[in-house]
């Protein structure tokens, strides 16, 4: 019981801890434009809004930034639910499932061209969105959402690979540089199939929304080959092992690139030559939204030109929004975070061919998952896996060794006892 | 002997404790970094205390994992006594072959599963929205309590089956007899099944994630939700606290009244 | 009289938990065998079940048992003799060492296998701090590092309940037996060892169980080529949307590990440890 008392107060402490430091940070003034000011929101007091979005995608006040959701609490007086999820498949598994009632949501375009094709979002009202007018054009009229009724940019980003000037030779433009043996055990690739197949099929010049069963042979039969110099499929831990050295070679986004050149300066970043995948992540209301205005005011609230900044400083990643882009303290801000930046961002990236993911049918992805199933099963040549079989085959010799010789003691002593 | 049981404690702890001590050291890192330690500084405490969202999430987890280990330790005492005693042998084995079965299940067909339990649910009654704490806390005592069981059953085993019927011969009821004479007997194994439900609960993603309502974001949610952008050493600031405060309390109870029990102990030796 | 009570009792205890394994598991078991044995439209098929005996699947099962097999020996090996040494203890420290096997666990699962994993790259601390950063020990990206994962994971499990049972062991009987001439090794092997046999099955169950269908351990230490079971579940849940197919690898997971249990009881003549039906 003095146990049960003893943690009980261990947890008040932390929690008491947690709370009693927490302080607001010194607000910050911000300018906003007409168009996201000019709503008359006192009618929307004590109106929830929720909203689900990746980690770490929004401005969240650490050091120094804006702190996007309450502002636009003081600002309207909505009260933001704000929940994250870690990529576009559990949340689209959520949906599926019916598990989540959310009002906004920020899934990447071929999610968005699928949740459309199924009648789950709300189609939107413009005329509460002003701030649309700073979209850039080339991000309207995509092939996810033909008639830019159900999605707005949120932002914008390419693959493409990540290396470390000390250990690679030369300056690389190709794919080519994921399967050069001379790198053996120090590449990284995406551990999410059709990242890591899209990287294999931009390499060999195929179609990475292809339904062919043949082109996903060729992209498997690539993907096996590299696997023999491949050091680990990765997703965040490429962070950290392109920042200590521990990797040379690792295909990622632009933006992050940026978070770890920040943490070693040996890095280097190319869009390959083959072409590259790129994504928009764009905001959408949920149909089942039950305060569709409120959140199509959130949505111009983040298009206004100071949050999208703020957005576009805090993530690294490319913004669809001119009034940013054209921004000289962002163009300032970008230059401090690497000489290149925003060569890197917004120009060089128009210098390559690009693809999006499309939705692919249920078949293919059966297909595609099968395959990804099939390199995970075999092993490399130098592999040490076997030993683990030999491990086991020992341990069970010894077990069995250790029963049979407890049954004959035990069954000598019956014996005995017997007699 | 004793030395070496000693030498073998530390090793043990060592292992356990080695990548704790990697986690509280680049908590204090200058640079955002996780892999190179650039120098020491005490900015991502400021932040973790200046983010909201961190606190909140952290608050979720604690409340959720103290109610899950209260509820399975409650439930799971009275499911280990029932099934100890059931008369019919099958019965009791089929029931402890259920008992298994949140263990075996892989979380995520765990998580899919009772999402669409919830929901299904949830559409009969005519809710709109089906998923809240309570789910999320039935999930967590659904899996934590074959671990409750589990400690709890070799207890029973262990106890002196007479020594209840003795109770009620001499006069106790039913009721009192399992308090007075079972559960102080059964006691360290309904803790140790309480503290891993605890440890389960404050752990787990896959199956929280899907059964998780609007709002009520634990911290495993959040920290595995920054898979895109890498994990941030704030999320190592608010760990390394957790394990400070509880170790330092820890030694604390265990040195601040060790005389009493000592003297305890050896009066009752005399 | 006093029997009839009991019984009352009996019925009256185990009521809310059976009610409640059936509401939670078995309905969700069900639903289990349900997608297992049917395909996206409803239709009864046994397709999904026939593609595992695929070689790669069952290379994939193998693996993931060999893994999960040899985790639990380790932690087995480890775990005795600590919860034999900590109940040596006063009892005061042992409380105290309990819960220090359990605090680590209550750090994040991401962060603890970041920093394991940080632990042993071959630019990582052990190999920094013995200077071979040219010539590493290369350990990270192996079957070693996953089971090194798996045993870090789930040593708790094991060592508790291990100790639960051996801190209240009847001391009389120890040194009934040490009166009787057996030395300190036999005292633990042919005395201790057996009668903490219900605490071995439980932790046995608990490591074993959890290790089989883990996903997040192979994936962020295991490198390429040690892809186990629970990641190709998750991959049919998230990415191939393939209910039915992911159903049916757990379902046929769930059958190895309850056959694997059922062994284990075998071996521990305890009829009531892990209870199986077998």
């Amino acid at each position: 019981m003095k146990r049960f008392c003893s943690f009980a107060l261990v947890l008040i402490v932390i929690t008491a801890l947690f709370s009693g430091c927490y302080q607001e940070d010194e607000t910050i003034e911000i300018e906003y434009a007409e168009t996201t000011t000019q709503f008359d929101y006192s009618k929307f007091e004590g109106v929830e809004l929720s909203v689900y979005n990746w980690g770490y995608y929004i401005s969240d006040g650490s050091e120094g930034s804006i702190n996007v959701n309450e502002e636009f609490e003081k600002l309207t007086g909505i009260r933001i639910v704000y929940d994250n999820y870690d990529s576009n498949e559990s949340l689209y598994a959520k949906l599926a499932g019916g598990g989540a009632d959310y009002d906004v949501i920020i899934p990447s375009d071929y999610m968005i061209g699928r949740l459309i094709a199924e009648d789950r979002l709300a189609e939107l009202d413009f005329s509460n969105i002003p701030n649309y007018k700073y979209i850039d054009e080339r991000y309207k009229n995509t092939a996810y959402d033909p008639e830019n009724k159900y999605s707005v940019p949120y932002n914008v980003g390419m693959v493409g690979v990540i290396y470390n000037t000390t250990m690679v030779e030369g300056e690389p433009k190709s794919w080519s540089l994921m399967w050069d043996e001379k790198y053996k055990g120090k590449i990284l690739n995406f551990n999410n199939s059709r990242d890591a197949f899209a990287i294999a099929q931009f390499y060999q010049g195929l179609d990475i929304n292809s339904t062919d069963t043949a082109v996903w042979d060729k992209a498997y039969n690539a993907l096996a080959e590299q696997k023999e110099i491949l050091q680990s499929y990765v997703m965040d831990e490429v962070f950290n092992k392109m920042e200590s050295g521990e990797a040379a070679v690792a295909p990622y986004y632009a933006g992050d690139f940026f978070t770890m050149y920040g943490n070693n300066e040996d890095l280097a970043f190319y869009y390959p030559e083959e072409g590259t995948n790129q994504f928009i992540d764009a905001i959408c209301i949920l149909k089942n939204s039950v305060n569709k205005d409120a959140a199509e005011l959130y949505i111009n609230f983040l298009m206004d030109p100071e949050i999208a900044r703020a957005n576009a400083e805090y993530m690294y990643y490319a913004s669809p929004n001119t009034a940013v882009v054209e921004n000289e303290d962002y163009i300032a801000f970008l230059e401090e975070l690497h000489p290149d930046a925003y060569n890197i961002l917004y120009e060089s990236a128009e210098q390559v061919p690009t693809d999006a993911f499309a939705n692919l049918p249920d078949e293919t992805k059966g297909y595609m998952a099968d395959k990804w199933t099939a390199l995970g099963a075999t092993i490399t040549e130098e592999s040490s896996n076997n030993s683990v079989y030999i491990v086991c085959a020992v341990l069970i010799v010894i077990i069995l060794a250790i029963f049979i010789y407890d049954k004959i003691v035990k069954w000598k002593r019956a014996k005995v006892d017997y007699e | 002997m004793k030395i070496l049981s000693k030498i073998y404690i530390c090793l043990i702890f060592l292992l356990l404790y080695a990548p704790v001590i990697v986690m509280i050291i680049f908590s204090f890192n200058s640079s955002n970094s996780l892999s190179e330690f650039t120098g020491f500084s005490l900015r991502f405490y400021h932040e973790a205390f200046n983010n909201s969202k961190v606190i909140d999430a952290f608050k979720n987890t604690l409340i959720l994992a103290v109610v899950t280990a209260a509820f399975s330790g409650v439930l799971g005492t009275a499911a280990a006594v029932g099934i100890s005693r059931m008369k019919s042998k099958y019965l009791r084995k089929s029931l402890l072959s259920v008992t298994n079965i949140p263990m075996m299940n892989p979380d995520i067909v765990t998580g899919v599963s009772m999402m669409l339990l919830f929901v299904f649910a949830g559409t009969l009654i005519g809710l709109s929205s089906s998923l809240n704490f309570w789910t999320m806390l039935i999930a967590h005592i659904t899996f934590s309590l074959p671990y409750v069981i589990l400690s709890i059953l070799p207890k029973i085993k262990q106890m002196d089956k007479h020594l209840p019927e003795a109770a009620m011969d001499l006069g106790c009821t039913p009721l009192m007899s399992f308090l007075k004479v079972e559960l102080p007997c059964i006691l360290p194994g309904v803790v140790s099944g309480m503290l891993m439900a605890f440890t389960l609960s404050l752990d787990d993603f896959v199956i929280s994630y899907f059964v998780k309502g609007t709002g009520f974001e634990t911290l495993p949610i959040y920290i595995y939700s920054a898979v895109k952008k890498g994990v941030r050493p704030t999320l190592y600031a608010a760990n390394t606290i957790i394990v400070v405060a509880v170790l330092v309390l820890l030694i604390l109870i265990n040195f601040v009244g060790r005389d009493k029990s000592d003297k305890k102990l050896k009066t009752k030796g005399r | 009289m006093n029997n009839k009570r009991t019984s009352l009792l009996q019925r009256f205890v185990a009521a809310p938990y059976t009610v409640w394994s059936v509401l939670f598991i078995v309905i969700p078991l069900v639903m289990v065998v349900y997608y297992t044995f049917t395909d996206s439209n409803g239709v009864f098929t046994t397709v999904n079940v026939a593609k595992l005996v695929e070689k790669e699947y069952l290379s994939i099962f193998a693996r993931s048992v060999a893994y999960a097999f040899i985790a639990t020996v380790v932690c087995l090996v480890i775990a005795f003799p600590l919860a034999y040494f900590i109940s040596q203890t006063k009892p005061r420290t042992q409380k105290l060492a309990i819960m220090l096997t359990m605090l680590p666990m209550w750090t994040n699962l991401v962060i603890r296998t970041y920093s394991l994993g940080n632990l042993i790259e071959d630019t990582g601390v052990i190999n920094t701090a013995l200077g071979l950063l040219d010539n590493p020990i290369h350990m990270i990206n192996t079957p070693f590092a996953v089971i090194l994962g798996m045993v870090y994971n789930y040593l708790p499990f094991m060592v508790l309940p291990i100790h639960t049972v051996i801190s209240k062991l009847d001391k009389n009987v120890i040194e009934a037996s040490q009166d009787l001439g057996c030395n300190k090794f036999k005292v633990i092997t042919k005395v201790i060892l057996p009668l903490s046999k219900s605490g071995i099955v439980s932790g046995i169950t608990m490591v074993f169980v959890p290790a089989i269908s883990t996903f997040y351990i192979s994936k962020k230490l295991g490198g390429t080529d040690n892809r186990l079971i629970g990641e190709v579940i998750e991959d049919s849940f998230l990415y191939s949307e393939n209910w039915n197919f992911g159903s049916a690898i757990s379902f046929v997971l769930m059958i190895i590990i309850m056959l694997s249990i059922a062994i284990v009881n075998k071996f521990s003549d305890d009829e009531e440890g892990g209870g199986m039906l077998l």
